[in-house]
């Protein structure tokens, strides 16, 4: 194996950062529509760690990887449905029902999940992209997930949609003001209902990336709070899905960080470089948000920005 | 409701006195029913899965509230929630969700089983408060920082509190496997286990510790403090609109910075008692989600700090009840984690149904 001294590290940021946003940007899509919308889901965490638990155990009962992704779409759209029927009685706090959802969805997963903890499901296939290199890590560094290249084209689409589409104007008027959206002739609560139920279907494919992909397996420490950090990076990427792309990068490489000083043996202070993910999307936060005026970008019905 | 409808339901009270009682009727109802069908909807799961609610419900009852052993069990279980819970009903009085108390408590626990090392020689009289404050003053800056972060900032107090707890709970395993950990502790990374004289003991003739009076002092002063003083008024009053409390010239900037720290200081001396009274040293065990269950409870209790009370010696007894019904009914070890959670679904769920029933509206009693 070839010896790369502590350009080890950067390499192994870089193809952490690919590996480890996946998850993000899937959730943190997810999170765009739905907030585009108008509503917030705290509960995509739950949704994730549900969708990781039924994806293995689907995938392993069916012998496919595609198939666990399709069942943790769909249990993805059963929680953001529960979420959209819920949130739309009136007087009914959705930060609050996110909370409860996170719970809800994590409480269930550990619950059925237990028989899957040993048995191996099989894995998402990867796309090796760094086959020109004669170096091994590299070669590690750039094996690319399709479903992170699912991502980016859905990033893209999405980021049409919302522009130039009937659909996306549809969205927009929704999520910036219900009586616009009322005087349009639209629905708003059934618009905002189907927003959450198809972010719930990002994020539990998110989650399916988790549990068949990276790191591959179906444990109860599978999420470390993912689903979470995803509704607050969509903060920092104004609601843009371009933007959540390279929030998502961001994120995965800082999560890289740690196992990344690990294999080049730096390991002392491994639980501080464990924290860089949360830290960052703290301190992101902190940078973006402003007590004065509306984050620009924002839909202006959204609860979180009020 | 109108000046009309005000001057009639006025003139109604006096003439019929079942009128205020209807009106709090409807926040102890409208929980206990949602309470009532949670716990129903959790019984259908289980009979889903071929397992008998009824069992399920009876061994809940043994093991959480039968016998003297499991009261004493449940009662130590409930110190470290009450604390948690008032860390969530007091920021929810300005209309703030705090959700990491987590973070607070596990900060907290590191803060005192750090301390008592140091404190080994001093008398306990004064190592003991010196540790409580410690943990408390640790558990009122981290939860205080949110608050700050929200008042100064805009910062989202719910996401950026859970983000604090995952950082919270980072910085105590740095401490505990680093800087602060007993070279002896091999198995459990663990601070240098407390000398006897700084443990907190027992409540006399009950097998509980000190946690739980100082904890329900906590909720009957918490609950002072909201109802009876003109802080807790300025705090509903800004809870209700903030930008009417700013036009009136209320301190909003100062409120959420005190009821916040005010919160994790609480939340703190859980993590206090957990280290001085159950664990004796700080270890991972300190993480082990009485910040989550407390949110629970907060919600529950409609963020009233007396009705915490209650709530919380419930869920602890839920929560002592775990292992039983998971060894006897063959159940996974997240069973009691659902049936939280479907509760909580509920509970949330019934905000919808207050002012929806003319039981509970005398001024809409004689209509019709």
């Amino acid at each position: 194996m070839t010896d790369l001294g502590l350009w080890a590290v950067p390499v192994a940021i870089l193809g952490g950062a690919i590996r480890v946003s996946t998850p993000f940007l899937f959730v943190s899509l997810g999170e765009v529509l739905t907030e585009r919308a108008g509503r917030i889901n705290l509960g995509l965490e739950g949704t994730l760690v549900f969708g990781a638990m039924a994806g293995y155990a689907v995938a392993y009962e069916s012998g496919s990887a595609w198939a666990g992704v399709l069942a943790a779409a769909l249990a993805g759209v059963i929680f953001g449905l529960l979420h959209g029927l819920i949130c739309s009685l009136p007087k009914v706090n959705d930060i609050a029902i996110g909370i409860a959802l996170m719970l809800l969805g994590t409480g269930l997963a550990f619950f059925f999940g237990t028989p899957y903890v040993q048995p191996v499901a099989p894995r998402l296939p990867a796309i090796d992209l760094g086959f020109w290199s004669g170096i091994p890590q590299v070669q590690a560094a750039l094996t690319v997930n399709v479903l992170f290249l699912v991502g980016i084209a859905l990033a893209l689409g999405m980021a049409w949609m919302l522009r130039a589409t009937r659909i996306g104007l549809i969205l927009r008027v929704v999520g910036d003001s219900t009586d616009a959206a009322r005087a349009m002739g639209l629905r708003p609560n059934a618009i905002r209902i189907a927003a959450t139920a198809t972010g719930g279907a990002f994020a539990g494919v998110a989650g399916a990336y988790l549990s068949l992909f990276y790191p591959g397996a179906w444990s109860q420490g599978i999420s470390s709070g993912q689903g979470l950090m995803a509704v607050a990076l969509v903060i920092f990427a104004r609601w843009n899905p371009l933007n959540c792309v390279w929030a998502a990068l961001l994120f995965g490489g800082a999560g890289a960080l740690g196992p990344a000083l690990q294999s080049v043996g730096l390991s002392d202070g491994y639980y501080l470089y464990y924290a860089a993910p949360y830290v960052l999307t703290l301190g992101v936060l902190i940078a973006t948000s402003s007590p004065n005026r509306a984050t620009a970008g924002a839909p202006g019905e959204l609860s979180i920005t009020k | 409701m109108t000046d009309q409808a005000m001057a009639t339901a006025q003139r109604r009270n006096g003439v019929d006195g079942l009128a205020p009682l209807a009106r709090r009727a409807e926040r102890v109802v409208l929980p206990l029913g949602a309470l009532a069908t949670g716990l129903a909807l959790f019984g259908l799961l289980l009979l889903a899965l071929g397992k008998s609610p009824v069992e399920f419900y009876a061994l809940v009852y043994k093991a959480g509230f039968g016998t003297a052993f499991s009261w004493a069990n449940t009662l130590s279980r409930a110190a470290p929630l009450l604390f948690a819970a008032l860390c969530v009903a007091l920021p929810a009085r300005l209309g703030l969700v705090v959700i990491g108390g987590e973070g607070a408590i596990v900060l907290g626990g590191t803060a005192t089983g750090a301390l008592g090392v140091w404190l080994g020689g001093v008398p306990p009289a004064l190592a003991l408060p010196l540790m409580a404050a410690a943990g408390a003053a640790v558990g009122a800056l981290w939860i205080g920082a949110v608050g700050a972060l929200r008042h100064y900032r805009g910062v989202n107090e719910t996401i950026a509190s859970l983000l604090m707890a995952y950082i919270g709970i980072a910085l105590m395993n740095h401490l505990i496997e680093g800087p602060l950990r007993d070279p002896a502790s091999l198995n459990k990374p663990s601070t240098v286990p407390l000398p006897d004289a700084l443990r907190v003991g027992d409540i006399p003739g009950l097998d509980v510790h000190w946690g739980l009076v100082v904890a329900l002092v906590c909720c009957v002063l918490s609950w002072v403090l909201i109802e009876r003083t003109t802080w807790g008024f300025a705090a509903r009053i800004a809870g209700d609109n903030v930008r009417a409390a700013q036009v009136q010239g209320l301190p909003v900037g100062r409120l959420i910075l005190g009821f916040t720290a005010l919160g994790g200081a609480f939340a703190g001396l859980a993590g206090f008692f957990e280290v001085a009274a159950v664990q004796g040293s700080a270890n991972a065990s300190l993480a082990a989600g009485y910040g989550y269950t407390g949110i629970l409870i907060a919600f529950l209790a409609r963020q009233n700090p007396l009705a915490v009370i209650p709530v919380a010696l419930l869920l602890a007894g839920f929560e002592a009840s775990s292992g039983l019904v998971q060894r006897r009914m063959d159940l996974p070890d997240a069973t009691i984690l659902v049936l939280k959670a479907v509760v909580f679904v509920v509970i949330l769920v019934s905000d919808t149904l207050y002012g929806r029933f003319r039981l509970f509206a005398p001024e809409r009693w004689r209509r019709s």
